[in-house]
């Protein structure tokens, strides 16, 4: 039963990775970018939940849509003002001006809310739910992360698959130049690709933060990492890949915890993530791309 | 004749990187000496030191062979503990500062080596982003294997336990080297500016000698075409091995240099941040630029220190002034205006060499 | 229709185009013949504003789209159909032509579609194909597909016959001619001088980034040095 509760749990934390390496995956897919501020963007939209929860008393779903729209906002005025002018530039510039975004993004929110940790109030208050007499208990922030998880996969899938703009998102990663023929703005493209990873960042967020309430500026920095390995593990550019690659990670992690080592479960997850690249060097899901002569 | 033209502006260039580091150590001796240099920034002279070879060797991967790492800390991680632990054992046997701390270094390095050699050989097969995520991978692995070591010393030498400073069952007198998360504790501040100072030299030598070499022009081959460099029949994995593992050992030194600054050090002081923070030393001063990595190093560890008159700002400017160099030097048309000035500046001195080379 | 006039292109301090002139008329089908870098394609790229042109002119309706962004040439009637055809392969056919009408309204788009298909029957059969699994005739033929989806009255093709075997060549040719009969004005750029000289009006010959002849098709095949240069003999 234990394992059972495990998986469960494993399931929700990678429901939430997914959340977020959908968002890397799709900006590296667009605009071949690293989005390295993105696990930031997570932090804010977990302090921007908590301000309108906690100081300005709103209601939950008002405190999260509040917290998307912020957050979508900030997406956009980051990728126009540091990475649209350095669009041509080699990848490592862009990186680097990513990392400074990152810092900034943190030290912002380390003056604005300060270093010392906020302690988060859940949104999702209904009763956790008891299976098989009460031997099986699933808190309630774990179901409401697992159905927005799947929620929020299949609303993607079907704007990626079945709108204009989420083809035309598809056409510009596979080829900007043949798509400006067809006419797609590239730059509008990308800065509503930003909008969308952002607001996503943002639900990430306030998962996050209910079920680890303890909120710092750094708070956004290790799963942010952890969501873009996923993103690679589950091959980078590919949105399947981001979700199942986030999923596994979650689990892997849940149950390297449980199972192996508290300490170690980190390491766990990486030496996983080392060994499927090594086998499969484009991640699980990814499609080989051939190199230009 | 362009060729031993071209020798001589690379051994040039070369001198001047030593010269300005001897002239940087001079001056900061006299301040020393002159009692002119404040005591924050006296704390900071190791650190500085550790941190330009940290970059001058990370520059070796990222600028001379092309692949971005970002895992340098680990490295760093490994020097810094391997250092700790050999110069805590051997202090009776060896009384001498110096030599101790030789010794420890040169353990931390080669212990680097061979960690690098095992990440790089399955690492390098892979390529661009791949391997950028792998090496973060190794470094947090490093960071957190490190993190459960617990490794004591006493009579019997050294014991090694994976679960609490208790269970290494240590005799009367014992000493806890290594404790967990908690760190390496009471080392013996056995570093000093001057073998800082030394580390920079060695490293500068190797790493221009061997930009200069034929290895280091393979290495270069293999950076700017894949392809055509294996045509030609130059082994990439080998010379990027080489390179990969020798940018390890040089960080495996810097890290024992920093841990045996400090009476204490912790594992999580090497995480990503800080390869971060060194790769951000090196796109500063020029991918592939060595004098720039140094200036870069030494003028970003120190600035935190300079801006401290704004405080709880500081960081916030720092992460501004990123952002706006790197907008500056990568943005096409301000990086159009620079081509087109120094293209005329050149203009002059570049038409002898080209009628030559048509010839 | 289009007007060209001195047009300079540099790739970083290669100059690739020298001060180029030359123009287009409404329904003729106009080529640019050259050897390998000569700088053709480069010229269609400027056009299309994939490329800067650093000075010159280009005028196309009579208006400048000299600076102007791709995706907005596009909207005023001007397609140009890649070198390499550059289809998304990893999009099924019919998205792939939905992505060429992406300019135009939805209703347009889909009177666009049935023209397309009824020219392309064999598009059809494969709608629900992943582009990438078409055959390389099949490919030239949703990319030329996927530039007439946004009706262009001037269509610029940048070596269509690239990479097919003959009989699939003379196919692509023939569509060719079919596309300007039916209205479309045609700029082409082709490595095989012979077969677009046999289908053109006008024809431009570079070399080196100039121009150094321009005459009717007619009198350009039986050009002596232009036989001897590009027509094999």
């Amino acid at each position: 039963m234990d394992f059972i509760a495990y998986l469960i749990s494993g399931i929700s934390l990678g429901s939430v990775y997914a959340i977020i390496a959908l968002g890397y995956t799709m900006v590296y897919g667009i605009a071949k970018m690293l989005n390295f501020a993105h696990g930031d963007v997570i932090m804010i939209g977990g302090y921007v939940s908590f301000v309108a929860t906690a100081n300005l008393d709103l209601p939950p779903a008002v405190s999260i849509m509040i917290a998307v729209a912020v957050c979508t906002t900030l997406g956009i005025v980051i990728e126009k003002l540091a990475y649209k002018p350095l669009r041509a530039a080699p990848s490592l510039a862009v990186l680097i001006t990513a990392i400074g975004v990152s810092y900034f993004l943190q030290n912002a929110a380390l003056l604005i809310w300060s270093s010392n940790p906020k302690s988060y109030t859940s949104l999702f208050k209904f009763e956790p739910l008891k299976l098989l007499d009460g031997e099986l208990t699933i808190a309630s922030v774990t179901i409401v992360t697992v159905i927005t998880g799947v929620i929020v996969m299949t609303t993607l899938s079907l704007i990626i698959n079945k709108t204009k703009i989420g083809k035309a998102m598809r056409a510009v990663s596979e080829d900007k130049d043949a798509a400006q023929l067809m006419g797609i703005g590239v730059n509008k493209t990308i800065t509503i690709t930003f909008a969308i990873g952002s607001g996503l960042a943002a639900i990430a967020g306030v998962l996050l933060a209910s079920a680890y309430p303890i909120l710092t500026p750094t708070m956004g920095a290790m799963p942010g990492i952890k969501a873009f390995t996923a993103a690679v593990f589950g091959g980078i550019g590919s949105i399947p890949g981001a979700m199942l690659g986030g999923i596994l990670l979650g689990v892997i992690e849940i149950l390297g915890r449980a199972y192996i080592s508290t300490q170690l479960s980190d390491a766990i997850v990486f030496s996983v993530l080392i060994i499927v690249l090594l086998v499969k060097p484009t991640g699980l899901l990814g499609k080989k791309i051939s190199e230009k002569v | 004749m362009k060729k031993v033209k071209k020798l001589r502006k690379s051994t040039r260039s070369s001198l001047i990187t030593y010269g300005l580091v001897i002239l940087f150590f001079v001056i900061v001796q006299v301040m020393m000496i002159t009692g002119n240099l404040s005591s924050s920034l006296r704390g900071q002279l190791v650190p500085i030191a550790a941190y330009i070879v940290m970059a001058v060797s990370l520059n070796l991967t990222v600028g001379i062979l092309g692949e971005l790492s970002l895992g340098h800390a680990g490295f760093m991680s490994i020097g810094a503990f391997a250092g700790v632990i050999v110069s805590t054992s051997l202090e009776n046997q060896i009384a001498n500062a110096p030599l101790r701390l030789a010794v420890s270094m040169l353990v931390g390095g080669i212990l680097a080596a061979v960690v690098g050699v095992i990440v790089g050989v399955p690492a390098l097969r892979l390529r661009g982003d791949y391997l950028a995520i792998v090496t973060l991978a190794f470094g947090e692995i490093i960071k957190n294997v490190i993190n459960i070591l617990y490794v004591g010393y006493d009579s019997s030498g050294l014991s090694l336990s994976l679960k609490s400073a208790n269970a290494l069952g240590l005799e009367e007198g014992g000493k806890v080297v290594l404790n967990g998360p908690m760190g390496a504790v009471g080392i013996s501040r056995i570093s000093t500016v001057t073998a800082g100072f030394v580390l920079i030299i060695v490293t500068l030598f190797i790493v221009l000698n061997l930009m200069h070499s034929r290895s280091g022009r393979a290495i270069m081959a293999v950076r700017d075409n894949r392809i055509a460099a294996e045509s030609v029949g130059i082994s990439i994995t080998k010379y990027k091995l080489m390179a990969f593992v020798i940018s390890a050992a040089l960080a495996g030194l810097a890290g024992s240099l920093y841990a045996l600054n400090f009476s204490t050090v912790v594992a999580k002081k090497f995480d990503f941040n800080t390869s971060i923070l060194v790769l951000v030393f090196v796109v500063l001063g020029g991918i592939g630029n060595i004098r720039g990595s140094i200036i870069a190093a030494a003028v970003l560890t120190v600035l935190p220190e300079l801006l401290r008159q704004f405080n709880d700002y500081r960081m916030l400017l720092y992460a501004i002034i990123l952002i706006l160099v790197m907008i500056a030097t990568n943005n096409e048309k301000i990086k159009n205006l620079i081509n087109r000035v120094t293209l005329m500046l050149d203009l002059k001195t570049k038409n002898d060499p080209k009628k030559g080379g048509a010839a | 229709m289009l007007k060209v006039n001195d047009i300079n292109v540099y790739y970083g301090s290669i100059h690739a185009v020298k001060g180029i002139s030359f123009d287009v008329n409404k329904g003729e089908i106009v080529t640019l013949i050259g050897a390998n870098g000569a700088g053709k394609s480069t010229i269609l790229n400027s056009v299309a504003g994939l490329l800067k042109t650093r000075t010159g002119s280009i005028e196309f309706e009579g208006q400048s789209i000299l600076g102007t962004a791709p995706h907005l040439i596009v909207s005023k009637g001007l397609a140009m159909c890649p070198e390499g055809r550059r289809i998304f392969l990893q999009m099924s056919v019919e998205e792939n032509l939905e992505m060429g009408g992406y300019t135009r309204k939805n209703q347009e788009a889909e009177q666009s579609l049935i023209n397309v298909y009824d020219r392309f029957p064999r598009l059809k059969e494969r709608r629900k194909q992943q582009a990438g699994t078409l055959s390389g005739g099949e490919q030239q033929m949703l990319a030329i597909g996927r530039a007439l989806m946004s009706r262009p009255s001037l269509l610029m093709l940048d070596e269509p016959s690239m990479g097919l075997a003959p009989i699939l060549v003379d196919q692509i040719f023939a569509i060719i001619k079919e596309l300007n009969e039916s209205g479309t004005t045609i700029l082409l750029v082709e490595q095989n001088a012979r077969m677009a000289l046999s289908v053109a009006d006008r024809g431009y010959v570079l070399e080196t980034g100039r121009i150094v002849s321009s005459a009717s098709a007619s009198v350009l095949l039986n050009d002596d040095a232009v036989r001897k240069a590009y027509l094999g003999g």
